[in-house]
């Protein structure tokens, strides 16, 4: 869960992740914000997220991300 | 004769009154329905005697803004769109030369114009409803317009911080369409997936091919656009025929693998890109998996109406390769100018320098802005004869194909959008307790980097700046340096700084 913040604090500077449940489908992460994070986590954790799992409802939350980085490792 | 843009809108509602024209995601209208709300809405303007005055359209991207669009021309008033989710300042800014009589907005929005309304009116499209009128006022004072009357004012960024009026006519417009459906030949059995938002120039293509040929008009949604599955399976399930992006959206789809999870190649036939460097890299992977579909590199800045070269790809691109930008439209003539203002030789770089009556008119109220760029022709001594000089530079290859090289001066394009990096610096050093800040281009990272002296935090200056320039002029990263480097000029050393990128 640190590297996964570390990460988003990276990409996303001064936007509050905890406690949110809307993070994508509010669009404070947009299109572009999505192909970084991602790009950063098959890097950083040497991962590699399927494309059909980058949809919105495994971006709402840091606890969503986590769940689907944990099914790629 | 056409003079009129709105000519090209009755004839395609006669032909195809019942067609879907232009969709949201909460609303669909036929051509003859895009028709009469026009009317309808130019009808207020014209009682109220508004004629070639500047109306702002003030509401989110959705099939009511095309409609103020039309009806703006019909009335014969041009527009200017405002982005809603533009910061405060920035609007004022875009008000306060523009001062429109006339504000086209919607209910929802009612708080938020009170901040810079001023004297406008205000009229809201919820309040038009779609019932048949006579509307003979509307065309008599529409037969008073001429090809160049002015059709709408975009804003682009500035360099001194005071966003650029760019002025464009109905002549430019018609012609331009009429430009692109020879190239490219659109029907009315058409479908255009639109990306651009409409206070960018690459939306004039996706309304006004529309307008002319009938074909239909998806703004696609932007959570849609999102999400790279949904996102081709909006193309696929709406049978999109063309789209028309910018690189980067093109490149999230790619990137990301997409493209081998949806088959496109029944529908998707047109791929058109224009707005920055389109990497070779991306455009290989969607030539793998879409190989029959027609790519075109267009290329032009705002003041030459959208654009102005175009070069459909035609053979395999290694990475290292400089994508050409091909050749220019027909009714315009591209000029590349050394410094001693001759034409360049085949290899040689020179400024991308433009003619033709796709040009601009100049800038809105700044006559010394639009004497700086839209100058006489040097090679022309005989009679006036205005060419605008992009800053852009471009050679010819051994094809006699046109390279664009890059910007003369600080301007760049950060995910499809023009930014002067000037402007940028401006916002930052109305920051209080900045001294002195410098802003470069990171293009390996596609990220604008702020050098500073003091020590702040990149969230921080990312807050302050937030209410001052929109989201996409925000620095990415923030790089402290003791002392700015200095060159002989005494100007900050950039080649310097971009070292420490």
């Amino acid at each position: 869960m640190e590297e996964l913040m570390r990460i988003l604090k990276e990409v996303k500077p001064g936007l509050e992740f905890e406690g949110r449940t809307d993070l994508a489908t509010s669009h404070d992460l947009d299109s572009f914000d999505i192909i970084s994070l991602v790009s950063e986590l098959n890097d950083q954790l040497d991962i590699d997220i399927p494309v059909e799992e980058i949809v919105a409802e495994n971006f709402d939350s840091v606890e969503a991300i986590q769940k689907l980085i944990e099914s790629c490792e | 004769m056409q003079s009129n843009i709105t000519y090209r809108l009755d004839e395609t509602s006669n032909r195809f009154p019942n067609k879907e024209g232009y969709i949201d995601e909460n609303q669909k209208l036929t051509f003859g329905e895009v028709q009469t709300k026009a009317l309808n809405l130019a009808s207020i303007l014209v009682e109220k005697k508004y004629f070639k005055m500047p109306i702002a359209i003030y509401m989110e991207k959705s099939v009511d803004v095309i409609v103020s669009f039309f009806a703006s021309a019909y009335s014969g008033n041009f527009y200017s769109p405002i982005d809603v989710t533009m910061p405060e300042a920035r609007i004022n800014k875009i008000m306060e030369i523009l001062q429109p009589k006339v504000i086209i907005s919607k209910r929802e929005l009612k708080d938020s114009l009170v901040n810079f309304a001023g004297e406008a009116e205000i009229i809201f499209i919820d309040d038009i409803d779609m019932e048949k009128r006579n509307y003979t006022n509307v065309y008599q004072q529409r037969d008073k317009t001429c090809d160049t009357d002015l059709l709408y004012v975009l804003f682009t960024s500035g360099s001194t911080g005071i966003p650029k009026g760019v002025t464009i006519c109905h002549r430019s417009v018609i012609d331009y369409i009429d430009c692109i459906q020879d190239i490219f030949g659109f029907t009315e059995k058409d479908s255009i997936g639109n990306q651009a938002p409409f206070y960018f120039d690459n939306s004039i293509l996706d309304i006004y091919i529309s307008m002319k040929t009938g074909a239909t008009m998806y703004i696609i949604p932007s959570n849609v656009f999102t999400w790279p599955i949904p996102l081709l399976q909006y193309l696929d399930e709406k049978e999109i025929t063309t789209i028309f992006w910018v690189p980067s959206a093109m490149t999230a789809v790619a990137k990301l693998g997409a493209l081998k999870k949806v088959d496109l190649r029944k529908s998707l036939k047109r791929i058109l890109f224009c707005g920055e460097v389109m990497s070779n890299k991306i455009l290989n992977i969607w030539r793998k998996y879409i190989p029959d579909a027609v790519y075109a590199n267009l290329y032009g800045p705002t003041e030459i109406t959208d654009a102005c070269t175009y070069y459909i790809v035609n053979r395999q691109f290694a990475d290292d390769e400089h994508l050409p930008i091909g050749k220019a439209m027909d009714n315009t003539d591209i000029l590349v100018l050394n410094n001693d203002n001759k034409p360049v030789k085949t290899g040689e770089i020179g400024e991308l320098c433009v003619r033709g009556t796709s040009l601009s008119m100049g800038y809105y109220k700044s006559p010394e802005k639009t004497k700086e760029v839209f100058v006489q022709n040097p090679l022309n001594n005989e009679y006036p004869e205005r060419i605008y000089r992009t800053g852009d530079l471009a050679k010819y290859n051994e094809y006699g194909e046109l390279i664009y090289l890059g910007r003369k001066d600080f301007q760049i394009k950060h995910m499809g959008h023009r930014i002067e990096l000037g402007e940028i610096e401006m916002a930052v050093s109305s920051l209080s307790g900045i001294s002195v800040n410098c802003c470069l281009y990171d293009d390996k990272r596609n990220k604008i980097v702020l050098f500073l002296e003091d020590k702040i935090e990149l969230e921080e200056v990312k807050k302050r700046l937030e209410t001052l320039v929109p989201e996409y002029m925000l620095p990415g990263r923030v790089v402290y340096v003791e002392h700015m480097p200095l060159n002989a000029n005494g100007k900050i050393d950039r080649v310097k700084l971009k070292e420490l990128i």
